[in-house]
């Protein structure tokens, strides 16, 4: 676990409560981010976890019924995707959609004004080969999650979430994927000075051996369950699949 | 040759002609130039041996055979604005003319500006590509500072001769206050090809065009149109193909979005001769509610041997695609401008490459002049 019991709050999610038409897809999430920690949730498919970065993003169509999001201390709720971009939220979408006659060099470029660093960042994560082609047109599923991260490298945000890095991805990627992913979390950088943090949404577990995490969770039926050591979690995960967290996750339903 | 001298301020106007791919400084490779403002012909020069260029009324006096092509393709009777071409007892307009096997490399551009006031200008173009030569013109359109509405009337006829090949770029800059009636037949001879591009992205009040193209044996042609109506604008665009020969064949390709803005996009095709191919696309991006896109696209098979096809879309821009830029730190307005810019630089794949670049800069100012 990382030294981070002086460090802020930089995420607190409370009771978050939401719904798409009707339909109730987290129930009174809690969950509290500090600078510099990493954050992962688990889950079977379907149990919310896209739902609950996509929330904190700002994606819409997804309606707050309760509860509250808190960044660096103030409830984003009212804000837009835009607002909750610049104030430093990140995300790395699970299924990125094409963007048509976009290049993602054009796209890096309106993220970041700069050329010559727009540039730079292309070439630190060996895609200056992209730069011409359309995002995400014709790429591979290993080709968007790293267009996803370098997207992310431009944007630099404080907060970090990963939905799915690395599924889809081989295995040559997958180094270079866990260096960006370092690098947007700053795990380089000593503890004490780390300001980043991040939430990896991922069903498998298999990035925790690359990636140093400082708490897990598992996401079962819209609740956060089994929270814990996330090399622990995971273990569990593997050895019993997610139905001991299922089943905690039915008790508590049954008694809430 | 310069025919006549210009005003000050025409000058300056014309210095801005850049923006339709007018370059009289002479800043880019040309083979030639034709200008007309308003009724003055400004510029008629040729810089190749084998290219000639002239006001039509000099031609129609240096070669007997040029006045028996004057509406031998466009029916002089068709509708006012031919009539109109026809009555006129003055000749305005060019006459480009390719001697056979010459291929010229360097673009021809030619310009018709609309200077004045009310002014009403009516052209007759002629074009001639002798068998086995190449021509590349870019013509630009545009206006002054127009305050009372002014017409720009036209019949081109371009005539391309077996294995010629004939790529006629057209970029239009009208603005609010001109009234626009183009009216052009092209005759593509054995093996011949002919290109035409098409690209307005700013206003017009009005424009409405639509093209033919006859096809012999083995002879292609291929309409590509980039066209952003915005702000009050009305187009009525279209093309036809007529695949009278074996082996011929026509491809009407449009790319068009529409912001409070009215736009029309005729794509017609039809197959007589053998082994005939044709196919139509048109791609439509709708930018708000007082904005339409009708696309009509038209099939007539009269061949058992012919292939014709056609697809069309017409959307608005997607919630998904905006978001997803939102969430990297765009604005809205930032987020929209780049996808209707790169929505109309799919468009662009099938221009010739000397001409991408620079409507690649046209579309980045059009759509980041873009408001909500």
């Amino acid at each position: 676990m990382s030294d981070s019991k002086d460090k802020d709050v930089l995420l607190e999610v409370k009771n978050l409560t939401v719904e798409v038409a009707g339909k109730r897809l987290l129930r009174g999430v809690d969950m509290i981010v500090k600078e510099g920690e990493t954050h992962v949730v688990f889950g079977p498919n379907g149990s919310g976890k896209t739902t609950l970065v996509n929330v904190i993003m700002g994606l819409p169509d997804y309606k707050v019924v309760d509860g509250d999001i808190l960044f660096r201390g103030d409830s984003i709720l009212e804000w837009n995707l835009t607002e909750r971009a610049k104030s430093g939220i990140g995300l790395a979408f699970q299924h990125p959609p094409v963007v048509e006659g976009v290049s993602l060099g054009v796209l890096l470029k309106t993220i970041i004004p700069d050329k010559k660093t727009s540039e730079e960042i292309a070439k630190n994560a060996h895609m200056e080969d992209y730069l011409e082609r359309e995002v995400n047109v014709g790429f591979s599923g290993g080709e968007r999650k790293k267009d996803e991260l370098l997207q992310l490298l431009a944007q630099a945000p404080q907060l970090v979430m990963f939905d799915e890095p690395d599924s889809g991805v081989d295995v040559d990627s997958i180094k270079l994927m866990v260096d960006i992913m370092r690098k947007l979390l700053q795990k380089n950088t000593p503890i004490r000075e780390r300001k980043n943090s991040g939430i990896i949404v991922t069903h498998s577990g298999v990035i925790l051996e690359e990636i140093h995490a400082d708490r897990g969770y598992v996401l079962v039926n819209g609740r956060l369950v089994c929270s814990g050591p996330p090399l622990d979690i995971f273990d569990q995960v593997k050895n019993h699949g997610f139905e001991r967290c299922i089943k905690e996750a039915y008790e508590s339903e049954k008694d809430g | 040759m310069k025919v006549k001298k210009m005003d000050e301020n025409l000058k300056e106007e014309i210095a801005g002609l850049d923006r339709v791919g007018f370059d009289i400084k002479g800043e880019t490779e040309r083979s030639g130039s034709f200008l007309v403002a308003d009724d003055k012909t400004t510029e008629s020069e040729s810089k190749e041996e084998n290219l000639v260029v002239m006001p039509l009324s000099f031609a129609v006096e240096v070669y007997d055979w040029v006045n028996e092509l004057r509406f031998s393709l466009v029916d002089r009777e068709k509708d006012e604005y031919t009539k109109e071409v026809a009555s006129r007892k003055e000749l305005l307009g060019s006459f480009i003319y390719v001697k056979e096997g010459a291929k010229i490399e360097a673009p021809f551009q030619s310009c018709f500006f609309l200077h004045c006031q009310g002014f009403r200008q009516v052209l007759h173009n002629i074009i001639v590509l002798e068998p086995n030569s190449e021509l590349n013109i870019i013509t630009g359109c545009a206006t002054g500072n127009l305050v009372s509405v002014s017409s720009h009337i036209a019949v081109t006829e371009m005539f391309v001769r077996k294995g010629a090949h004939l790529t006629y770029t057209m970029i239009h800059d009208w603005g609010s206050k001109a009234v626009v009636y183009p009216r052009a037949a092209i005759d593509v001879e054995h093996g011949g090809i002919f290109t035409s591009n098409y690209i307005a992205l700013t206003q017009v009040k009005e424009i409405q065009s639509n093209p033919v193209a006859y096809l012999s044996d083995n002879a292609s042609a291929k309409f590509n149109s980039i066209i952003y109506g915005r702000d009050g604008s009305f187009f009525d665009m279209g093309a036809m193909g007529i695949l009278k020969g074996e082996n011929a064949s026509c491809e009407i390709v449009s790319r068009v979005a529409s912001k409070n803005s009215k736009l029309i996009l005729r794509a017609y095709i039809e197959g007589n001769g053998k082994n005939t191919r044709g196919h139509t696309e048109c791609n439509g991006l709708l930018l708000d509610d007082r904005s339409s896109v009708t696309a009509i696209p038209e099939l007539k098979a009269n061949n058992i041997d012919t292939e014709l096809s056609h697809e069309a879309s017409i959307g608005k821009i997607a919630g998904e695609k905006l978001n997803y830029l939102m969430s990297r730190g765009l604005d809205e307005e930032t987020a929209r401008a780049l996808l209707i810019r790169g929505f109309l630089e799919k468009g662009i794949e099938g221009l010739p490459e000397s001409l991408k670049k620079k409507v690649d800069k046209l579309i980045e100012i059009a759509a980041s002049s873009e408001s909500l």
